[in-house]
């Protein structure tokens, strides 16, 4: 609109675009995108992830740990912040199959760089990762490491947090489950066809174990 | 409890505009002391309310600017972030006082009082309100141009002192920039002059009042050469103060801060202070020279308001300008800073000096407005086609980056 020959023309050009954000900014509420954090939140994305935890089933903790020990995340992990012990003990897990479980499950919130390679690595959905994102702390050498009291948390928190992932590993526990009992169904109506046909011999009845419900 | 009569009595006659306010108080106080009270009375005020005007710029200013980029700007200390001027003084007179060691360190330390006082010292001449400049000089004009050249020595002093080669040469472009743009400040100055025909600025405010009857105060901003000389004045004051579009002597993108690169703490807000201060003074003297001083803007409104209300009103609206400036004008190069101050700048306030004697000798008012404008704005676009690159920008081609 002002006419490019005359000298200063763009300055007030620009001088007209700046006075319109100016006043823009108090007339037109879509201008300003500032999100005043800590009293305003904006929902996270869907996608959103700041720091691994540990997923348990049920109601404690400890005992309904998903996690086996296997140690593949803390040979995985880029910046090597995972440190795990195994313990001696061994634990039924959701199959009801005896499994290994961390003694010690610590992982460095100083160095983990929310890769998510544990996450990926990981056999059995035992590590996920968390959206909280204000882990600051005031002990900044035991305050950082995170033991697995800490990292546990229900499955319930990862539905919350992530719901279509979570569904995705639910559904697909479940259906590993239900075709395990299948199989040990299946398994033990064979072997109670084959105890039927041929009697086992008396003094042995323990060869044939009760179906499982 | 005498004197205490007399100070208030003095602030009363001082805010209502009448005539030699510091007698009530000077009259109360022993004989002996008045010369000195006299000399504090003018100097307090100006101490108190420039710095305030600073601070409270210093958060307009963020916030402004804010809004100008669709931010907030700061919302946090005080009543709508405006405390944050307390916060952010009292971070920087807690801050460590960093000097390096090669720096030379009486004129490290000299530096930035050399630039406030001088800085300082211009607000004495300027006639804030009909009965209120603090040292009525008949050469006041000549006093502030004299003064205000000091504050290139600070820079330089600065930038040399601090044994840093960007502070260097962040002085050198301060001094270079500042050496040129004083010729446009001082020739855009001097149109007034001619017309008015006295250096004193009361004088040159009162001559700007309007006389009774008439609707329009005879400014001299609205004359052709008037508003020219405005214009230029502006964008010197605007060089001289080192402000954006200007700052090239501080430009963080290439030498970092320039010459207080190598200061922290309250010296480095000293340096802040010092800049502002400037130019709020060169404002005030635009006002002063061109903007009718503390006279308001249409006869009949003249009395309407005590007449530094109307100085202040002025200030602040200019205030907010080069805030605005500042918000839409990226930084120019060196090579187009001295372009346009030595082949635009410099032939234009000669122009305007050339049309402000047309202005005085021709008699007759519409052939002296034709004349003048005519002069002026053929001057302008033709200065501005020369100045303005006639390179054709071509496409831009990427020749390695294929
Ligand atoms: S979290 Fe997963 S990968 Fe890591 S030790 Fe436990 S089961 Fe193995
Ligand atoms: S997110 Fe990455 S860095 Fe953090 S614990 Fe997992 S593998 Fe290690």
């Amino acid at each position: 609109m002002v006419p490019r020959v005359i000298l200063g023309g763009g300055i007030v050009k620009g001088m007209i675009e700046t006075a319109r954000n100016f006043v823009g900014s108090y007339t037109d509420a879509s201008r300003l995108t500032t999100v005043e954090y800590p009293e305003q939140r904006i929902p996270l994305h869907a996608n959103a992830r700041q720091f691994p935890f540990l997923v348990f089933d049920g109601t404690d903790p400890m005992a309904g740990l998903r996690c086996v020990a296997c140690q593949i995340c803390e040979k995985e992990c880029p910046p090597q912040c995972i440190y795990i012990i195994k313990d001696s003990v061994k634990k039924p897990d959701y199959l009801g199959k005896m499994q290994m479980q961390p003694k010690v499950f610590d992982i460095d919130l100083s160095v983990c760089m929310s890769c998510q390679i544990c996450v990926e690595v990981c056999p059995f959905d035992a590590i996920k990762m968390d959206t909280e994102f204000e882990l600051s702390n005031d002990d900044r050498f035991a305050g950082l490491l995170v033991n697995k009291h800490q990292l546990a948390k229900p499955n319930s928190h990862f539905a919350r947090i992530h719901p279509a992932e979570a569904a995705e590993v639910d559904g697909r526990l479940a259906a590993e489950k239900a075709k395990a009992e299948a199989k040990a169904r299946a398994d033990a109506e064979a072997k109670a066809k084959a105890a039927a046909t041929s009697p086992p011999p008396a003094g042995n009845p323990s060869s044939s174990p009760p179906p499982k419900s | 409890m005498e004197p205490l009569k007399g100070l208030l009595s003095t602030l009363w006659k001082a805010l209502t505009d009448q005539p030699d306010p510091k007698a009530p108080f000077l009259e109360s106080i022993p004989e002996d002391y008045r010369s000195l009270a006299s000399a504090v009375l003018s100097v307090a005020p100006i101490l108190m309310v420039f710095p305030l005007l600073f601070a409270l710029t210093t958060v307009l200013e963020r916030k402004g600017l804010g809004r100008i980029q669709n931010r907030l700007g700061p919302n946090r200390v005080g009543p709508a972030g405006f405390l944050q001027f307390a916060a952010d003084g009292l971070k920087t007179l807690t801050k460590e006082d960093v000097v390096p060691r090669a720096a030379d360190r009486v004129v490290h330390f000299l530096a930035p009082i050399a630039l406030v006082i001088p800085v300082l010292l211009t607000f004495a001449v300027l006639p804030f309100g009909r009965n209120l400049a603090p040292i009525d000089l008949d050469a006041g004009l000549l006093f502030f141009f004299a003064v205000s050249s000091a504050t290139e020595l600070a820079v330089f002093m600065a930038g040399w002192a601090s044994r840093n080669k960007y502070s260097l040469l962040g002085a050198l472009r301060a001094v270079a920039q500042m050496v040129s743009y004083e010729i446009p400040l001082v020739l855009a100055a001097l149109s007034v002059v001619m017309i008015t025909g006295t250096l004193s600025l009361s004088a040159i405010a009162a001559a700007q009042s309007p006389t009774p009857g008439s609707f329009l105060a005879p400014w001299y901003v609205f004359t052709p050469w008037g508003l020219m000389g405005f214009l230029l004045f502006m964008i010197a004051a605007c060089a001289e103060a080192n402000r954006s579009p200007f700052d090239l002597p501080e430009g963080e993108s290439e030498i970092i801060a320039g010459y207080y690169l190598e200061y922290s703490g309250f010296k480095f807000a000293l340096f802040f202070l010092g800049e502002y201060l400037g130019l709020f003074a060169s404002s005030g003297l635009a006002i002063t020279l061109f903007l009718g001083g503390w006279n308001a803007p249409f006869a009949f409104m003249q009395g309407w308001l005590p007449s530094w209300v109307w100085f202040f009103a002025k200030l602040a609206t200019l205030i907010a300008v080069f805030i605005w400036i500042r918000g839409t004008l990226p930084r120019v190069r060196m090579d187009q800073l001295m372009g346009l101050a030595w082949k635009f700048m410099i032939p234009m306030t000669l122009l305007t000096l050339v049309a402000a004697g047309l202005w005085h000798r021709l008699p007759s008012a519409p052939l002296r407005w034709v004349a003048c404008t005519a002069l002026l704005a053929g001057a302008f676009l033709v200065l501005g086609r020369v100045l303005m690159p006639r390179t054709r920008h071509g496409r831009r081609v990427y020749r390695y980056a294929d």
